[in-house]
């Protein structure tokens, strides 16, 4: 019973240390902003690493998205009569919802492991430790860098997605199912608002952009430096940044639109 | 103590060790450790595996900080410098990692170009002919555009030390430089580590637990384990030392003071034992 209580005990110290590590190390991260900005081309080889390499994936996962979406719409829709409100459902699904949080999941999977790889490797291979002993901060040189540009990143990558959806849903519910087409876009037209719909959406993917990016880099920073370690802390990124984006999404959808 | 220390190493003494005290995941890895390291000179310290010769590395660079006890570099507490000041510290510092530590995604000339660019606003042109003169320096400038993937160990370490020796620093740490080379390559390290320190008057820390090479390279040793000073002194003092446990890690005889078996019950006792 005592050695249960103190292994609990134990495991609560280990995760609040680990919280605690992880907001420091953001508070470095955030420190070198002022660096970052006399270097912007250190930050556009992290957009392109975190942003431009995800395009791909990011793009096909929209498309079939958005197709699925029309498919299943429209099956429901046309049972109340409402298939021309098909363009509404499809992009404010996706604006509101599937972009922002689909993204972040993907980004996750592409980009954050690789993150966490990358840093834990350097580790391991005494890279940080070496810049630190040639007077270059690796934190504000290594991690800021790539910080911002998954912050950068996600926005951008959500509204691919969002508008390569539409572009699928287009494709089905118009191009196969027969939608009227004059309906399918004036309805999205109308009903979509900007600040409601499109802004919120924006806000959504920055925090995303900002927890899964974090936790790559604090996993990666934090992983013992050996091959398991490494290993180890790539999974704790894919699966705490999934946990971490659904969790959050529920939060900030009750604020943004619980009324 | 440390008039002793000074008396054998005369007063010119870059690095400054008192009453080191440092531990680790619950084990004391010093207790009390002086060391004077004279300007100028190679000193070597070497210790069996374990006994924190890579952690006394950290400890002078300031990436560590010790339990109790004072270092110091050319005159400055390297643990009460502000982090501003400590990075200025290591700009004098060169740091040769066993790993080489390299950056995996830049080429050999754009790693040893890399503190350059950090540190210093040279044009471009300039750094290019420091980055040859440091690279022919190590025999690597025809390597300049290979990638650290393409290159062997010795020759990683090779370009590392370039690298560290970009900023001209005043010391130089190598962390185990003889582990895990051939013959040639070790050959090439030993003279490098020597030339570069009598050429420019750089001092030379280096750590190892290689005992032919390090007593060929050294002006001066110490012996550190079970977190102590075991034995220092010249590499002639060091051979006529009479401690049983120095011969046996100097000849490395598999049995002495230290045991080649690991504390166990007697084995007739574990073999009758049912499992």
């Amino acid at each position: 019973m005592m050695e249960s209580l103190a292994r609990l005990g134990h495991l609560g110290l280990h995760a609040l240390a680990r919280i605690g590590r992880g907001h420091l190390l953001l508070l470095g991260i955030l420190g070198g902003l002022p660096s970052l900005a006399a270097r912007p081309r250190l930050l556009l080889a992290q957009v392109y690493n975190v942003g431009v390499l995800s395009v791909l994936i990011i793009a096909v996962s929209g498309l079939f998205v958005g197709m699925v979406l029309s498919l299943q719409g429209h099956y429901v829709l046309s049972q109340f009569g409402a298939a021309e409100s098909l363009g509404v459902m499809v992009a404010a699904s996706l604006v509101r919802e599937l972009g922002p949080v689909v993204t972040a999941l993907l980004v996750a999977g592409r980009a954050g492991s690789a993150l966490t790889a990358e840093i834990g490797l350097m580790k391991a291979t005494e890279q940080l430790s070496g810049l630190e002993m040639m007077a270059v901060d690796p934190v504000k040189r290594i991690l800021t860098p790539r910080f911002f540009g998954g912050l950068v990143s996600m926005p951008l990558l959500a509204a691919l997605f969002s508008a390569v959806g539409v572009i699928g849903g287009w494709f089905v519910g118009v191009g196969l199912l027969g939608v009227d087409e004059g309906a399918f876009w004036s309805q999205m037209q109308n009903k979509i608002d900007f600040r409601e719909d499109i802004v919120n959406g924006v806000i959504k993917s920055l925090v995303f952009g900002w927890v899964v990016t974090w936790i790559a880099l604090f996993e990666g920073h934090d992983a013992t430096p050996t091959s398991e370690g490494v290993s180890r802390a790539t999974t704790r990124t894919v699966v705490h940044s999934a946990l971490a984006v659904l969790g959050l999404d529920f939060v900030l959808t009750a604020l943004m639109f619980g009324d | 103590m440390s008039d002793i220390l000074l008396d054998e190493v005369g007063d010119d003494v870059l690095v400054r060790v008192r009453g080191l005290v440092f531990s680790h995941g619950g084990r004391r890895i010093f207790d009390g450790v002086d060391l004077d390291l004279p300007r100028g000179k190679v000193t070597a310290v070497m210790g069996p595996s374990g006994t924190g010769k890579t952690t006394l590395l950290k400890l002078i660079g300031g990436q560590l900080r010790p339990d109790a006890g004072r270092i110091e570099v050319d005159g400055q507490d390297v643990h009460a410098l502000s982090k501003a000041e400590l990075f200025r510290l290591r700009t004098r510092m060169g740091m040769l990692f066993q790993s080489g530590a390299l950056l995996t995604d830049l080429s050999v000339f754009d790693n040893v170009a890399y503190p350059l660019r950090e540190h210093t606003a040279l044009p471009e042109s300039m750094i290019r002919k420091l980055v040859l003169i440091k690279l022919e320096a190590v025999g690597l400038r025809g390597a300049r555009d290979l990638m650290p993937s393409e290159l062997s160990g010795g020759m990683a370490r090779r370009v590392a030390l370039a690298r560290a020796i970009a900023l001209d620093p005043m010391m130089i740490m190598y962390d185990e430089p003889f582990t895990g080379q051939d013959p040639i390559s070790m050959g090439v390290l030993v003279n490098l580590i020597r030339r570069l320190n009598d050429a420019s008057r750089l001092t030379s820390i280096v750590v190892s637990h290689d005992v032919a090479d390090t007593l060929a390279t050294a002006d001066y040793l110490y012996v550190i384990a079970g977190g102590q000073v075991m034995a220092r002194g010249t590499p002639a003092e060091i051979r006529a030392n009479p401690s049983e446990w120095l011969t046996q890690f100097l000849e490395g005889l598999p049995d002495g003071p230290v045991h080649f078996h690991y504390p166990a019950a007697a084995l007739a006792a574990d073999l009758l034992e049912t499992a």
